[in-house]
């Protein structure tokens, strides 16, 4: 497919001795909010993971632009500018917010037009810059990784289940701040709240048992309860 | 306990919480002032050698049996570095002694950090992520560097010459204080600044902290934490190295079971401080000196198991150690 900014090609990916992907296939077109959607022990995490090379890919092929990252190592994939917000957020606890986004900026230095941005999106980041990144909340460590993700403009970012355990009005701050980092950079989102996915997403992909069994439009995923249900089991449509 | 602890400085409060309660039980004040001299400096020098150790389980999760070969070796080369320039250290000329102390530290901390290189290569970097093969492959490497030590300088106990303006002691009033303890005491709180420093006031230090936290979130945002790791291994044998050379000049002889004995109170000081912690192995090894002087004096049955008292209650207590690297 062109415009393809990431394609995974049959990919398989096992985990000590459990086959965890079983071929996934996948194009993420460049620009906007691509939801990779699925139960729970789906694979979703593993997608991403192995996309990133943090575990390998046992056979196919996993191309970022023009470059094949299937055998690159991490902080190669992460210098082709590919940003992971990871589902436990990777927040260095004993470090200041500061020292977390510094560690992010390739020089070292910030982009003050940048980051008033990020300030001005995630507020939180700036009233607390000082602090030890520890004793932040939940919803406030979450705003932490995805600003150490945009501190400079990426490629791309992947972010695994943000809403996981927040708070609704949290949720609703994050929906606005992904459609504005959307506009300049490509998220493949993985998510479990179909409602969170459903707002922001403008493609989909549903993954299932390790092998994405539905792609497509997300307008038509959620004009349609009977492929929501038959797709996302239902636990997800209930949320609908 | 926690709060009222914390009211008064947190757990940096216990060697002086330590030493107000030997100085109740000691009674004299110069002798407290002794001890505590002493166990001061005895802190120090562990320091040098725990701390690296303690980097190295925490950023590169490696448990490295073969840490005190490095203070070993560091030990056995200074005092042969010292042996080499006795002139020098005999000498009149606080210059000259300084520059031979100077001298064999410098060869010893840097046959500590070559020999670091090699070490990581060759014998750590086949066995990351398996702790028992670590630990395995890293006692080996410990028996045959006593081996070696015992084949190069031998089984006798080596006289290790201190420099002359070190020797003897400063009086003040009827308090006796050794002047190579001061010096071992100075030259512990230099590197312990200049690694606080490093690891608060520069990227690198930024990347240490954050690797000991979560390595994988490091390489996510694009850095080879392997080459820190070779950085952190080299760094902290070296430091190793460096401790063995003061160590050997405030034991005044050495034997190749040095290492060995040593490593069972570098363990307890990094297992008292808490894993990956540059102020927990400051702290615990504080600890430790302090605890070994005192109880030395009061017990002197007991000197051998007070550490191990000591690093049993802190684990009854906080069971990842007085201040851990806080772990991602």
């Amino acid at each position: 497919m062109s415009g393809a900014i990431l394609r995974l090609d049959d990919v398989h990916t096992d985990i000590a001795q459990y086959h965890i992907l079983h071929g996934i296939s996948m194009n993420v077109p460049e620009g906007g909010v691509h939801v990779l959607l699925g139960r729970n022990g789906a694979g979703k995490t593993t997608t991403l993971r192995t996309i990133m090379g943090l575990w390998r890919a046992r056979k196919g092929a996993i191309v970022f632009r023009h470059h094949d990252i299937t055998a690159m190592p991490t902080p190669d994939i992460a210098r082709l500018g590919i940003a992971y917000v990871p589902e436990n957020m990777g927040i260095f606890g004993g470090l200041t917010v500061e020292e977390n986004m510094r560690l992010a900026s390739t020089t070292g230095r910030f982009d003050d037009e940048r980051l008033g941005r990020i300030f001005s999106l995630f507020p939180a980041i700036e009233k607390f810059w000082t602090s030890q990144a520890s004793g932040l909340s939940g919803g406030q460590k979450q705003m932490l990784a995805i600003s150490r993700a945009i501190v400079e403009r990426r490629e791309m970012i992947l972010i695994d289940e943000p809403t996981k355990g927040l708070a609704p009005a949290i949720i609703r701050n994050m929906i606005g701040a992904f459609r504005e980092i959307a506009r300049e950079t490509t998220i493949l989102l993985v998510e479990q709240n179909f409602l969170f996915a459903r707002s922001l997403g403008s493609g989909v992909a549903v993954i299932d048992d390790g092998r994405i069994v539905h792609s497509g439009g997300m307008a038509e995923l959620a004009a349609d309860e009977a492929l929501q249900t038959r797709l996302l089991s239902l636990s997800l449509a209930e949320q609908h | 306990m926690n709060a009222a602890l914390d009211r008064v400085g947190g757990v940096y409060a216990l060697p002086v919480i330590l030493a107000i309660i030997a100085f109740a039980a000691i009674g004299s004040a110069s002798t407290w002032v002794t001890l505590t001299a002493a166990g001061l400096a005895m802190g120090m020098m562990i320091f040098l050698m725990a701390s690296g150790l303690s980097l190295i389980f925490g950023l590169m999760d490696v448990l490295n049996f073969g840490h005190s070969a490095f203070v070993s070796f560091g030990a056995f080369i200074a005092a042969s570095v010292l042996a080499a320039l006795g002139v020098w250290l005999a000498a009149d000329s606080v210059l000259l002694n300084l520059t031979a102390l100077m001298a064999a530290i410098a060869a010893a901390t840097a046959f500590g950090a070559l020999a670091g290189w090699g070490f990581e290569r060759v014998i750590v970097k086949p066995v990351y992520k398996d702790h028992l093969r670590q630990i395995l492959i890293t006692m080996g490497a410990l028996i045959v560097a006593e081996q070696l030590l015992l084949a190069i300088w031998g089984g006798t106990p080596i006289a290790v010459a201190r420099p002359a303006f070190l020797t003897g002691s400063i009086i003040i009033g009827d308090i006796a204080i050794e002047s190579y303890r001061i010096f071992a005491l100075l030259l512990g709180l230099v590197v312990y600044i200049a690694m606080y420093f490093a690891l608060n006031r520069t990227r690198i230090g930024l990347l240490i902290r954050a690797g000991v936290e979560n390595r994988e979130m490091v390489e996510s945002l694009g850095f080879r934490i392997d080459r820190l790791f070779i950085g952190v291994f080299m760094a902290g044998s070296a430091l190793a190295a460096m401790g063995g050379a003061m160590w050997a000049g405030y034991q005044s002889l050495i034997t190749p079971a040095l290492g060995q004995e040593l490593m069972i109170i570098v363990f307890i000081v990094v297992i008292i401080g808490g894993l990956g912690s540059i102020q927990g192995s400051l702290l615990g090894a504080i600890l430790v000196g302090l605890m070994t002087n005192y109880v030395a004096f009061l017990f002197p049955k007991l000197a051998l198991a007070s550490n191990m008292l000591l690093m049993m209650a802190v684990l009854l207590w906080r069971p990842y150690g007085l201040k851990p690297a806080v772990k991602g």
